[in-house]
């Protein structure tokens, strides 16, 4: 297995960024819509919180890989060419956020109602509340269920293969079929996998240890 | 809402203030009226009404009908967060006012002084400097200048809510609400926040205070109101509320308390 590891490097080591590209970029890019959905879910305006609703019943209700599919191949007929990795970036985007957006709701419904009172009393806007009081708390206590949907967005990207991106999956892909090592292949990039989200999991270990640190 | 007159040295005037939440009737109108530099402390039994009452009036409650004008800010109880209008109306009195909690409701994530600075900055618009230099001097105030830079979540109950006074302080409200400030506290933290309470009301400071400690009441109260049942059932100084004048109701009530 050695052999093929030093063989297979090169692809490797560009398949490793391109499947932490897409699930960091994913993340953080869901992240970003996620909030904006579970707010809008938070509104005091019905039609917007019909809206995000809706999305959420429809990205989390359908499986990714059929999103992958239509924005890849379906759009087209469209005229709406994208390119592999714009089009699986956007998939995996729309797909994280919706999951992301119910994270965010509930670490928001979990502060403690006399947090909004404290803000309100003092004068404090909505906007103002949410930033400076509600969201801080909110996130921190979302930290692990994030972590986890980082962790399943990570092993999500190997759908990508799928619309030919190159990334890890589609490497191992490749090289089992000129090698015909395809139980070698599979199990070298599944412990890359695994290896990705070991060192995500310690990053989120340290980052509540820290932050459970500075608020005691 | 034409007929009510605005009265600079009348910082909280309520009238037939009503609210229930769902069938249960909590207020069933509320008259009071409470003068510049008073100190008026709300008594009564559980389910009076007069949480709720205090919530009322920075509107952290919506009324169901009657006015509340708190520093010369009349809000229809019937209108009440209806409209752009009357929204902004509730944040000019809550700029106005500040609101003392029973379970303190310091930011858990930011320290000491930045709790007491919060409102300065992200209210007022206050530079940080500045609003570090005055929330030092509030802190120095209640005693805990020494924790400036501590968590919430490493401070002593009575020490939480000293911060929180002095996080009322820094906004300089024209009339402060204290919803049982020491009910969340054991025994022998209360009169920490009690000593506190008392110099602000000696300094002048006008209060509206729920709570159940007599002493305080009886010392540094100019009125007591006794509610029961959602109304107003006495409104007397506290000589005449705790002396042998008082209604049968209150000396019941005192009586239970003393149990």
């Amino acid at each position: 297995m050695i052999d093929l590891l030093i063989r297979a490097q090169p692809l490797l080591e560009k398949a490793v960024l391109v499947t932490l590209g897409l699930g960091l970029g994913s993340f953080i890019l869901g992240s970003m819509l996620g909030m904006v959905i579970a707010l809008a879910r938070m509104s005091r305006w019905r039609a917007l919180r019909w809206l995000a609703f809706c999305y959420v019943s429809i990205f989390r209700g359908t499986p990714l890989l059929i999103q992958i599919l239509l924005i890849y191949f379906g759009l087209p007929s469209w005229g709406i060419v994208i390119d592999p990795i714009p089009a699986a970036l956007l998939a995996l985007t729309l797909f994280a956020a919706a999951y992301l957006s119910e994270n965010f709701r509930s670490g928001i419904i979990a502060v403690d109602r006399g947090q909004w009172e404290a803000a309100q009393s003092m004068g404090m806007s909505y906007p103002v509340t949410l930033w400076r009081v509600i969201l801080p708390q909110a996130i921190r206590i979302a930290i692990p269920t994030l972590g986890s949907r980082l962790i399943a967005l990570m092993k999500d990207t190997s759908l990508a293969s799928t619309v030919t991106v190159v990334e890890l999956t589609r490497v191992a892909d490749q090289i089992g079929a000129t090698t015909f090592r395809y139980m070698d292949m599979f199990l070298l990039v599944g412990a890359i996998y695994w290896a990705i989200n070991q060192v995500l999991t310690i990053l989120q270990t340290m980052l509540e240890n820290r932050l459970a640190k500075r608020y005691q | 809402m034409d007929h009510i007159t605005t009265d600079q040295n009348i910082p909280v005037r309520v009238r037939g203030l009503t609210k229930a939440f769902g069938a249960n009737q909590v207020l069933r109108g509320v008259d009071l009226t409470v003068a510049k530099g008073e100190v008026v402390v709300i008594m009564g039994p559980s389910g009076s009404g007069k949480t709720t009452f205090i919530r009322s009036l920075n509107l952290l409650e919506t009324p169901d009908g009657g006015t509340v004008e708190v520093c010369g800010i009349a809000i229809d109880g019937a209108q009440a967060a209806s409209s752009r209008h009357e929204r902004r109306k509730v944040a000019q009195i809550r700029q106005k006012t500040a609101m003392v909690f029973q379970s303190f409701n310091l930011f858990p994530h930011m320290t000491a002084l930045g709790n007491v600075i919060e409102g300065l900055v992200s209210v007022r618009g206050m530079a940080r400097g500045p609003a570090r230099e005055r929330g030092r001097a509030l802190l120095d105030r209640v005693g805990l200048l020494a924790k400036e830079d501590a968590y919430p979540a490493r401070l002593s109950g009575g020490q939480k809510q000293r911060v929180a006074i002095a996080r009322a302080l820094a906004m300089e409200p024209e009339v402060i609400f204290f919803d049982e400030p020491t009910s969340a506290l054991d025994p022998e933290l209360r009169d920490e926040v009690l000593k506190i309470m008392r110099e602000l009301a000696n300094d002048g400071m006008t209060m509206l205070v729920v709570t159940h400690e007599t002493r305080f009441a009886r010392d540094a109260a100019d009125r007591i109101v006794f509610m029961e049942g959602g109304v107003v059932v006495e409104d007397a100084p506290p000589d005449v509320f705790f002396g042998p004048q008082a209604s049968e109701r209150s000396k019941q009530f005192l009586g239970q308390l003393h149990d």
